[in-house]
């Protein structure tokens, strides 16, 4: 059946593997979310420990699959890969940055003669909480305003600004404040998901107190959270975009474009506001109900909503990572994508996909069958 | 823009992806080789129930932890390097060079991100039988992550089962079994993971030499070295094989590079191995100068059975290559060059007619492009000199690799043969080399990797594309001050990687 599935479904469905891999991506980041909460809701050094014990059992799950979200866009975008990592230079080198010490911090922190003390590390893993989502949100940001780029007739790439990428969070522009709120719902809803993600993970019995300030930053972070996804779907709704206008590929800017995407697929917009619905149940349940479940509704609220993020500036003949300074440099999915073969190819092995979707989350389940608890970070491998 | 670029920069980012690989690469062969030695570890555990088994298998566990997190931090930055200091690179030969790394993630990485929190945190929530499995898991994911990374690695030294698409500018896939399965990779793979095999085996046998000779944790020691040791010989013994398949690939299609690290500048028939030699590093491939400082040995004919199966045969020396031998109907660098530049012509006035659309010359100009468009990549070579490798870098490592290759076999043999005749404790000449014969694995591992990646150079993809058309469009100044970012971040974790090590060796299996 792959066989005979023509360019643009290929196109079009490696787009949206990408998508649910960014999805899910943003989902866990609820590693990022509680590392950044520590400070907030951890009043002791117990109280820190657990946390710290909770996520570390997931870290690599979500930095994992950071990496493969990558590693999909380079196999099935290669012309996006190459102009932004290569054009947008100092915003992933930064986000780099802070997944390095991150990796690190969870193993590190509590070791004898980790040289550089606990608090070194715990800084670290704040600074990945936050610096990370607020830069992969504003590089995300571009896919609706625009990147400074050209690229020859090699397709290579040469950037127009000297900030290589962070003009997209730093330049005095509405662009800018839409790439920066788009990085600060991440930030702040990465902090409801931790919130709500250590309200299940954690035997609370033992940490009451904990349990009242988990709850609660559930509820602030959210309202946060909200508020900046409202005006940013606002700002969508008005937004001029860059559509693909004849059968050639030229790119021009279209009015409303975003809210002509929505029109044109009205699933998109179901999924956005049965997103937005499943996050507020999620946090509902967890901030005034005695419940510990709101993880899982803000979770897939998250994934519907990451899913619409992704998908609306690609879909319906737009170009995904338009260029500001050459309109006909901009990057679509049919002219950034894989050759069909290799798309082909890479769809079979995604066959693959539900198996290795399938023992994650057995193994989720097996771990999370007892919660963690103050007699677990004082065991041998404890973080 | 290819004729502007800064060369500064090429080289800046090029030591800047030799950092990261090689503080990588620190890591990563203990990661590899260690988790299969703890999964045997953990398989005797579980065979016999006994407690100091447990605590060995823990022991090791957690060291195996220090060092998998740092391992983990490095190498992200890998991944995303190709998109940021090659990203001419990514665009041209993403096609092929992304899917083996997709599937790295799909397939292996989360492989070993999954179970590796069962390992360590599965001692009392799963079954012992599960706990077991994900031990293996964790191991079975390591060598995974090593066989994507490779497949593609082997790509761009030996670049099969593609074709250049004018109309994209890039090198497409055309045949994914040739790229996943290709003798290179093959190699590639079996010779990483089985010299990562040696040195994790080394690092047990160092840490358990030093504790046998302070006489602590002494029936911990001799255990943990009976099985690394085994496992290291078995490992040793199967590298010499895949090393000698590895020279063999590397002669056919890289005689380049071959020539490079055995300092063969002029092409012989009977060619030797130099066993001793100095190498000159003053030598340029023009000049007339001695390759050799001082007295060097020689043995005639290995090289030759190396690279062709045949005491007899002919080896093309660096010469022959840059300048061109008629006789042995080698096709010098200065000719390549010029077909090259006719291949590059021929594609910049196809996409020209294109562009206007003049069919009828954009079918001349293809034509004349595909009759030379295997020497592409020479095209954007300044002079013939340019396709040699840095030599002396090339010679050197190669021979620091076979030579510690050799000894670490008869390492192994002698732990084993005390350890059967139980006097091992006493032989405390052997547990001082044996104290320090895990640096001398990563020297040799990370000498392994100098050969493969300076021995290619200036490819980034052999004979297709040169470094200096694969780099990004970024300015000196940009890739120095990541480079300089990146090595300070990396010494300073390395401190404390090797800091927290050394304590908690020092701790020892006691404070569980």
């Amino acid at each position: 059946m792959i066989e005979q599935l023509e360019y643009s479904t290929l196109q079009h469905l490696w787009w949206l593997l990408c998508s649910v891999t960014g999805a899910l991506f943003l989902f866990l980041t609820f590693v990022q979310g509680g590392q950044s909460l520590l400070w907030q809701v951890a009043k002791n050094q117990t109280e820190k420990d657990l946390i710290i014990n909770s996520l570390g059992r997931k870290w690599e799950l979500t930095f994992t699959t950071l990496v493969v979200f990558g590693g999909c866009l380079f196999a099935s975008f290669p012309k996006f890969y190459s102009t932004s990592f290569g054009g947008a230079y100092w915003v992933w080198i930064l986000i780099l940055f802070t997944f390095i010490i991150q990796a690190v911090s969870y193993e590190f922190r509590r070791k004898r003669w980790n040289i550089y003390g606990s608090l070194t590390y715990e800084g670290f893993l704040f600074i990945n909480g936050t610096a990370s989502l607020l830069l992969i949100g504003a590089a995300v940001g571009t896919f609706y305003t625009g990147a400074n780029f050209t690229l020859d007739s090699n397709n290579f790439v040469t950037w127009t600004h000297p900030l290589r990428g962070l003009e997209a969070a730093l330049s005095l522009s509405v662009a800018s404040v839409f790439n920066i709120a788009l990085g600060l719902f991440l930030v702040f809803n990465a902090r409801t998901l931790g919130a709500m993600y250590l309200v299940n993970n954690l035997e609370l019995g033992e940490v009451p107190e904990m349990e009242g300030r988990l709850r609660r930053a559930s509820l602030q972070n959210f309202s946060v959270a909200l508020a900046l996804c409202l005006l940013i779907v606002v700002s969508l709704l008005f937004m001029r975009g860059y559509g693909i206008v004849d059968a050639k590929g030229t790119i021009e800017i279209v009015s409303f474009k975003f809210l002509r995407n929505l029109l044109a697929n009205p699933w998109l917009l179901v999924m956005l506001v049965a997103g937005l619905g499943l996050l507020i149940v999620g946090v509902w349940k967890t901030a005034k109900t005695q419940q510990t479940g709101g993880i899982w509704y803000g979770g897939l609220g998250t994934v519907l909503i990451g899913l619409t993020v992704l998908l609306l500036p690609a879909y319906n003949n737009t170009s995904f990572y338009p260029s500001k300074v050459d309109l006909q440099s901009s990057l679509t999915i049919y002219n950034a994508s894989s050759s069909p073969y290799t798309l082909k190819v890479m769809t079979y092995v995604a066959l693959a996909i539900p198996f290795v979707l399938g023992y994650i989350i057995y193994v989720w389940w097996l771990l999370n069958r007892e919660k963690v608890k103050i007699e677990d970070i004082s065991d041998h491998a404890a973080y | 823009m290819i004729e502007n670029l800064d060369l500064g920069m090429v080289n800046w980012a090029r030591a800047q992806f030799a950092l990261t690989a090689m503080y990588h690469w620190l890591f990563v062969p203990l990661t590899l080789g260690l988790s299969w030695i703890i999964a045997f570890y953990h398989t005797i555990y579980v065979k016999t129930g006994s407690e100091d088994w447990k605590r060995l298998t823990r022991f090791w566990m957690k060291l195996f932890g220090i060092n998998f997190a740092i391992g983990v931090a490095t190498g992200i930055i890998l991944e995303f390097e190709f998109g940021t200091n090659w990203s001419n690179y990514s665009w041209m030969v993403g096609d092929i060079f992304g899917a083996p790394l997709a599937l790295e993630g799909i397939f292996a990485f989360f492989l070993e991100a999954t179970f590796f929190a069962v390992m360590f945190f599965g001692w009392n929530r799963v079954s012992k039988g599960f706990h077991l499995f994900s031990t293996w898991m964790v191991a079975l994911g390591s060598s995974l992550s090593a066989v994507w990374i490779l497949v593609a690695n082997a790509w761009m030294q030996y670049p099969i089962g593609q074709a250049f698409n004018p109309d994209t500018a890039r090198f497409e896939m055309q045949n994914f079994f040739e790229v996943a399965f290709s003798p290179y990779a093959v190699n590639k793979f079996t010779h990483a993971t089985s010299s990562s095999m040696i040195v994790g085996a080394l690092f047990v046998v160092s840490i358990s030499s030093w504790y046998l000779l302070r006489g602590r944790h002494v029936l911990m020691a001799r255990r943990s070295i009976m099985v690394a040791a085994t496992l290291g010989l078995l490992a040793s013994i199967f590298t010499i094989f895949n090393g000698d398949e590895s020279a063999y690939e590397i002669a056919q299609v890289q005689p380049m590079k071959l020539a490079a690290f055995e300092g063969l500048y002029e092409g012989e028939t009977n060619a030797g191995v130099v066993a001793i030699g100095l190498i000159n590093t003053a030598k340029k491939v023009y000049d007339n100068q001695d390759p050799f400082i001082g007295f060097n040995l020689h043995i005639p004919g290995i090289l030759s059975l190396m690279a062709n199966r045949s005491f007899n045969s002919y080896v093309p020396g660096m010469k022959d290559l840059v300048y061109g031998n008629t006789e042995h109907n080698i096709l010098g660098t200065a000719q390549k060059m010029e077909l090259g530049k006719q291949a590059v012509a021929s594609l910049d006035a196809y996409k020209q007619a294109r562009k206007a659309d003049d069919t009828a010359a954009a079918e001349v100009h293809l034509a004349a492009f595909n009759e030379n468009k295997e020497f592409l990549g020479y095209g954007y070579l300044k002079k013939p000199e340019e396709a040699v490798p840095p030599v002396a870098l090339s010679f050197n490592a190669f021979h620091i690799m076979v030579g510690l290759g050799t000894l670490f076999p008869l390492l192994f043999i002698g732990f084993l043969y005390y350890s059967f005749k139980k006097t091992l404790a006493e032989k405390k000449w052997l547990l001082g080399l044996g104290t320090i014969t895990y640096i001398l694995g990563l020297i040799a591992s990370q000498s392994g990797w100098v050969v493969a990646e300076v021995g290619r150079q200036p490819w980034a993809i052999q004979g297709l594309l040169p470094v200096t058309v694969a780099r990004t469009n970024l300015s000196v100044g940009t890739v120095q001050t990541t480079f300089a970012m990146f090595l300070v971040l990396f010494t300073l974790l390395l401190v404390a990687e090797i800091a927290i090590m050394v304590k908690q060796v020092n701790i020892g299996p006691e404070e569980d």
